[in-house]
Order: C-alpha cells, then sequence, then structure tokens
C-alpha cells in the first residue's frame, strides 16, 4: 500500500521530493494525523485521574520514541526538562494535594502521557509539511498558518541580532556586574531593542510577502499534503490505545475517574 | 496558458503624490510620468526623495488593500488599472534578502508567489524550474534556504519574482546588502535576463557606475516634489551630474575625491595573539554545528593607520573586528593592549571592565540603532562623558562640537530610531566619538561604516576618520567599499577561509 502511494508522490507533484525520511514510521506520516493523534490522547486521559490509566499509555508512547527519527542530542536535550516537569508536579501533588502519594503519581503519569505525544508531533514533523497539513487537511486559514511558518525562518535572525546587541551593549560601557537592580534594568533595556529591530525585520517579511501576491485571493498548493492509509491506522491505534488502556485499569479495579 | 514574461507593462502617473501616515509633508508630488511597455528605467533622486515609496506604489503594496498606509493623489496606472499586487503582474525585489526569503527550502519559496495567486499546482513546478533555470540557481529544489549566501539569496528572490511571470519588475537597491561578489553575482544575472525578457523594468541603485548599462532612461525625483529631469542616462548625467553629485547620489564620473589627513603612523595599540573563533551556537533541531572562522591569527593594530579588513561575507570579518574591539571572547588565543594601552589595564581587552573598555576602544555597528541607549539625540551623546564623569559644562561643550561636526545639532531631541539611515550612521559615529578622555577613543573599530551611505555622509565620514587617524588614534574598519580602500586605507587585511593575509594598498598599487 505505502510502496503505491509513494510512487504517486515521486510523479512530480510533490515539488520537495527529499523532505521524507522514510525510514522512521513517525516522520514519514502526515503531520495532521500526529496532531489529532495527540489531541485524542490529551482529551481521552483528562477523566482518568489514576495512575495506570495513564500509565499504560504514557508506555505505549514511550515504546514508539525509538522509532520516532528524533536524533539523540535533541532527545537528551529535551529529557531533562520533561522529567523535571513530572517530578515537580508529583511533588507539588504529594505535598498539597488530597489523595496522597498515589493521587501524585497519577497526576505526574497523566501530565506526562499528555504532553510526550504532542512534543512527538511537533519534533516528528517538518514545519512546511506540518503547515501545508494544517492547510490542506484541517482546513487551518492560510493566512495565520503561513505567517506562523515564514515567521520561523526569522528565529535564526534574532538570535544573531540578539548577540549583536548584547554587544553593542558593552561597546557603549554598559555591564551589569553584580548588581541585580542593573542585570534586570539592562535586560529588559536590551529585550526592548530586540523589540524594535524584530518589528522592523517581520514589518520588511510582511510587505515581502505582501509583493508576491500573500493574501490577494484563494491560493493553490504547490505541495499536495497526503493522508495515506498509515495515518488512519495512527488514529485507529490511538483510539483502540485509550480504550484498551481504559478497560484494562477497570479490570485491574484502579480507575479513579474524574469527580467520581 | 500565457507566455513567458509576455510584453511588458505601460506604467503612468499624472499629478501623483503620496504622503505616509503621520507625516507632515508628502514623499512625493505632482508626479508625472510615462513609462513605455519594455523601457528600463533608472530611478534617482537624494535619499528621502520617495523613490522607495514610487516602486512600493506601482507594486499595489500603497492601495486600499495594501501593507502600507498613507494618503495618496492624483493617478497611477499599471496598463491602464490602478497597481495591484493579487494580479501577478509586478514583480519587487527589495534590498535585503535576508527579510525577503518566505520559506525553508528554495523550491517551496520560489513556488510561494504563483501558489498565492492560484496558479494551478501542475502549471507551478514547470514555473519553479524555468525560473530558478533564469537565475542560474547552482542548487535543486529541496536546498535549505538558511544555507545560501546573500548573492544566492537574492537570486533566489529574484527567481521567486521571476515565477509569477512579471510584466513589470521593480528592483529596489537589489545589490545594496551584498558584498561584491554577490553583487557582482546578481548584476550579472540581471544583465542577462534584460536581454531575454520583455518585462519594463524600474530599477532604484545608489550605485549608479554598476547599472548604468543596463537602463536606457533615467528618471531624478526631488524629494517631496516631481521629476525633475528625465532622459537617457549620458544626456541626464551630462546636464545635471554635478547637482545630483551635489545632493548625494553616485553619479559615474563625480565620486567624491576627499583630502583626508595623511596617515602619520605609531606604535602598536592593540595585537591579537593566535585567535581562533568559532561559529555561535544557533538555536534550533537541525542547526549547523559551530564551525572555525578564524584560524590562529596574529594581527596588529597600530595608532596613525587606517586597518581595513576585508574578504566576502561571512568569512570573519565582522566577527574579528569584534574581537579586536574586546567585545567577544576568542575560543582561543587573545587579544591584548599595547603601547600606552597596558598602563591602562594589561589583561586581554575582553576582560577590561565595560567602561573602561567603552573609555579606549569605539566601536560603531553596522545597524546604527543597535547601539542607542537613550531616548534623544542629545542624551545618547551626554551618555559617556557623564559616565566617564565629565563636569556638565565640559560635556555639553563637548556634546555640542560633536553634533555640529556631524550636523547633528538641529536634531538634538529627536529620538535615535526615527533619525534617516545617514543620520543614524552619523550619530552611531558620534557615540563611539563621544566616550574618549582627550574627546575620542585610542582605537576606533567600524563595521562598515559607510555602507549605503549617500556621496555627502561617505565623504564627511572619510575627513573625519582622516582627522582621527591624523591625531593618532587606531582606526579599524571592516569593508568592501572600494572608495574607502582607495582614500583611507594603509593597511589592508584579507580575511578569508579563517586566514588572514596583509598587504599594504599603496606599495601594491604602485
Amino acid at each position: 500500500m505505502s510502496t503505491h502511494d509513494r510512487g504517486a508522490a515521486g510523479a512530480g507533484d510533490l515539488l520537495t521530493l527529499d523532505t521524507t525520511d522514510t525510514r522512521h514510521r513517525l516522520t514519514a506520516l502526515n503531520p495532521a494525523a500526529k496532531l489529532i493523534a495527540a489531541l485524542i490522547i490529551g482529551i481521552g486521559l483528562v477523566p482518568a485521574v489514576d495512575a495506570v490509566t495513564g500509565g499504560i499509555v504514557l508506555a505505549v508512547v514511550l515504546v514508539c520514541v525509538p522509532f520516532s527519527g528524533v536524533d539523540r542530542r535533541t532527545l537528551i536535550l529535551l529529557s531533562g526538562p520533561f522529567l523535571l516537569m513530572g517530578l515537580s508536579s508529583a511533588a507539588v501533588n504529594y505535598l498539597y494535594g488530597e489523595q496522597g502519594l498515589e493521587g501524585a503519581i497519577g497526576v505526574a503519569v497523566r501530565l506526562l502521557a499528555i504532553a510526550l505525544p504532542g512534543l512527538l508531533a511537533a519534533l516528528t514533523s517538518d514545519p512546511t509539511e506540518m503547515a501545508d497539513g494544517l492547510v490542506q487537511r484541517l482546513k487551518v486559514p492560510e493566512r495565520p498558518a503561513m505567517g506562523v511558518l515564514a515567521a520561523l525562518r526569522l528565529i535564526p535572525l534574532l538570535a544573531d541580532q540578539w548577540r549583536t546587541i548584547t554587544l553593542a551593549r558593552r561597546a557603549r560601557g554598559l555591564e551589569a556586574g553584580y548588581d541585580p537592580v542593573r542585570v534586570v534594568r539592562l535586560f529588559f533595556g536590551r529585550i526592548f531593542a530586540l523589540l524594535v529591530r524584530s518589528v522592523r525585520t517581520g514589518t520588511l517579511l510582511a510587505t515581502a510577502m505582501d509583493a508576491r501576491g500573500f493574501g490577494t485571493g484563494p491560493r493553490s498548493h504547490a505541495r499536495v499534503s497526503r493522508w495515506r492509509a498509515a495515518d488512519t491506522l495512527l488514529l485507529v491505534a490511538t483510539v483502540l490505545l485509550l480504550a484498551g488502556a481504559y478497560a484494562l485499569s477497570a479490570r485491574l479495579g484502579t480507575l479513579v475517574l474524574l469527580f467520581s | 496558458m500565457a507566455v513567458p514574461n509576455a510584453r511588458g507593462a505601460r506604467v503612468e502617473l499624472s499629478g501623483w503624490g503620496w504622503k505616509h501616515a503621520g507625516r507632515a509633508t508628502h514623499a512625493l508630488r505632482g508626479v508625472d510620468l510615462v513609462i513605455e511597455p519594455g523601457e528600463r528605467v533608472l530611478l534617482l533622486g537624494a535619499s528621502g526623495a520617495g523613490k522607495s515609496t514610487l516602486l512600493h506604489s506601482l507594486a499595489g503594496l500603497t492601495g486600499a488593500s495594501g501593507a502600507i498606509s498613507g494618503d495618496e493623489e492624483g493617478v497611477l496606472r499599471v496598463d491602464g488599472r490602478p497597481a495591484s499586487r493579487g494580479r501577478g503582474g509586478v514583480g519587487l525585489v527589495s534590498q535585503d534578502p535576508e527579510t525577503q526569503v518566505v520559506m525553508a527550502r528554495a523550491g517551496d519559496d520560489v513556488a510561494f508567489g504563483p501558489e498565492n495567486l492560484g496558479v494551478p499546482r501542475e502549471e507551478i513546478r514547470p514555473r519553479v524550474e524555468n525560473a530558478l533555470d533564469a537565475v542560474g540557481f547552482p542548487y535543486g529544489l529541496g536546498h535549505p534556504t538558511g544555507a545560501l549566501s546573500g548573492g544566492e539569496k537574492q537570486r533566489l528572490v529574484v527567481a521567486g519574482a521571476l515565477a509569477m511571470r512579471p510584466r513589470l519588475l521593480l528592483l529596489d537597491e537589489p545589490t545594496a546588502n551584498l558584498d561584491p561578489a554577490g553583487a557582482a553575482l546578481v548584476r550579472d544575472l540581471l544583465t542577462r535576463l534584460l536581454s531575454e525578457t520583455e518585462a519594463t523594468l524600474v530599477l532604484v541603485e545608489h550605485r549608479v557606475a554598476d547599472v548604468v548599462d543596463l537602463v536606457d532612461r533615467v528618471v531624478v525625483l526631488a524629494p517631496g516634489g516631481g521629476v525633475i529631469a528625465d532622459g537617457p542616462p549620458t544626456a541626464v548625467f551630462s546636464t545635471h551630474g554635478r547637482a545630483l553629485a551635489d545632493q548625494g547620489v553616485w553619479v559615474p564620473g563625480e565620486e567624491p575625491e576627499p583630502d583626508p589627513a595623511p596617515a602619520p603612523g605609531g606604535s602598536p595599540r592593540l595585537a591579537a595573539e593566535g585567535v581562533v573563533a568559532r561559529t555561535p551556537f544557533s538555536p534550533g533541531v537541525r542547526a549547523a554545528e559551530p564551525r572555525v572562522v578564524l584560524e590562529d591569527v596574529d594581527l596588529v593594530v597600530s595608532a596613525g593607520e587606517a586597518t581595513a579588513l576585508t574578504g566576502p561575507n561571512g568569512a570573519g570579518k565582522s566577527t574579528l573586528l569584534m574581537l579586536l574591539a574586546g567585545l567577544a571572547k576568542p575560543h582561543r588565543g587573545r587579544v591584548v593592549p599595547r603601547g600606552p594601552l597596558v598602563a591602562t589595564d594589561r589583561r586581554p581587552l575582553v576582560r577590561w571592565p565595560a567602561r573602561r573598555l567603552a573609555r579606549h576602544v569605539g566601536t560603531v555597528f553596522q545597524h546604527a540603532e543597535d547601539q542607542f541607549v537613550t531616548s534623544t539625540v542629545r542624551d545618547e551623546l551626554r551618555f559617556a562623558p557623564h559616565r566617564a564623569g565629565l563636569g556638565a559644562a565640559e560635556t555639553d561643550a563637548w556634546v555640542g562640537e560633536l553634533m555640529e561636526r556631524l550636523r547633528l545639532n538641529t536634531l538634538a531631541d529627536v529620538h535615535p530610531y526615527t533619525l534617516s539611515g545617514g543620520e543614524k550612521r552619523r550619530l552611531s559615529v558620534a557615540t563611539a566619538l563621544s566616550s574618549g578622555p582627550a574627546h575620542a577613543p585610542d582605537v576606533l573599530a567600524l563595521d562598515e561604516p559607510t555602507f549605503g551611505q549617500d556621496t555627502r555622509t561617505w565623504s564627511e565620514l572619510v575627513e573625519l576618520l582622516g582627522d582621527l587617524r591624523a591625531q593618532g588614534r587606531a582606526v579599524t574598519m571592516a569593508t568592501h567599499d572600494r572608495l574607502l580602500l582607495r582614500h583611507l586605507t594603509d593597511v589592508r587585511v584579507h580575511v578569508a577561509d579563517g586566514r588572514v593575509l596583509t598587504a599594504s594598498p599603496h606599495k601594491e598599487d604602485v
């Protein structure tokens, strides 16, 4: 099935051909499908406050991580804040919550189980394909979707400008030293300078987009955001996973529903 | 299906004027101009004469649905209809390639225009491939736009405009932000393109000599007024050349001939010892790994001399300048003071407290705005002397002198961000000078000081820098301005492939 689809994609209607890394299942899926799957899990797990239901979902999603195509450096970089988020929410709930240790672990596991799929969807999707998927599959309006996509291009530019502004403050003789008040004041001075620069940069980009006819009428699409059988399969699997987790947790007698 | 680059558009303006929202005076007024299909027109005028505004209006950016707001008067017609950006007959290429590339991949970027015009999908790919061929784009459709050089990006932008099949091509200083190699790349492209296309061309360019062979008509605009000269290039320049040059326009054969004070020479002030620099960490999951830009660089900057750092964009000129100015820390090696500066502080410059550094090393950044820290021109100049502990009377006298010298005295209470490009440059130089103990720092580091300046500001800068050099200051600048290299350079340092090559241009020329 999938070979047939790829053959059709190679026929020339896809403008960029080198984007999809087919070795990894997750990067090859339609970003819109991944986003919906993440939403299904996010909403689906809200009613279950016990650790087992969320834990089953989290375990299955974690098993998918090695196949996601996310490189090791990014994973290591992101797992720190991710674990910190889980641990701190568990600690706060244990100390101040009413359900004791079990409730605290439940909250933390649920939080991670809701957050991880969204994170994976974002990391495994090319921004351009994500925008295409949002516009063509989920019917998100073109203007915000393409606007955000274009703005992403400015991030490295912004980082450069921030560095220059920092050097320029030193050149003018401004340095905070060890005075915390000055540290804060100087920081906001730099933020303001960066804001002025980025407004200018953003205006220039918007003018360039306008000059190329952006927002004058209905757009056509050079790239097709394809919905394959695998994408439907992902959604079905996601629903089955949720249903399975609830059923298993109910069978084990551990299921605790919100407001029950 | 339309023929590629079908017959050019006819442009007609009568009694046309434009006032930007919130401004008291018109940028342009009473413009009467007819451009016939296929004509190639160069628009000239002093800075502030509204050349870019006219291009934006022709591109349909100032109309009711446009992005730029203001008051329009008179008639502006492209092919007998009001200018509109929605029909795709017009392509605009502006100065800065960084802010014109929209998409992450080359093919997607060129397709952006046709997509916006609703061109059917099966027609887009051939259009994209044709446009990329036409500009000689050396990479594939999937090439990441972030990895392109400035000149290559600008080529891509031109391809993006061509893919919209324009009958009117508008170019707003397309080579202004590029290094000489990038500018040559785009100029070659324009020469080739214009021999093939029948599109009408309207071009704005400061460096007239570079483009005068591409056009068959020159139109001169007056600030706040209309057309003051119109005709073939040779006729316009022979009658109006002198006057244009006096207004700041770079006219061929009328380039400024500054006569800066001679260089006295002197002892070393700074020395770079075995400096290694890498590109900074850049954010993003797929960001490039840090790369070495300078490898084991040794360099001495001496008093009473002008040292120019040259080389292609991205070769590390600015990086080296920031290291010499003591602002950034090298990956390895160090920049140390020499001569009298050792008595001030013998540590490497990057370890100096900012206040001390500012008093002895003045830096001028390429984007002047980056270095403004107060809200009026006067406060900007008072800032450094005040912090250096100078008395109020002495400070005011010094600030007055600086404003006089750099023609800023009428702008004392204006916010620095609202100044024009030339005024901002003059103010940024003035702030760098304001901080020194004997009224100027020992070392001046300037990043592209003459970039985008008209001839008046250019001449003033060269003479000012010449005076500072004569006073025994060390003038260091990163530049690819050939005239600046000819008139005010004693030591030329070529930065390329991580290495530096030092040469004295006078010996080389003679």
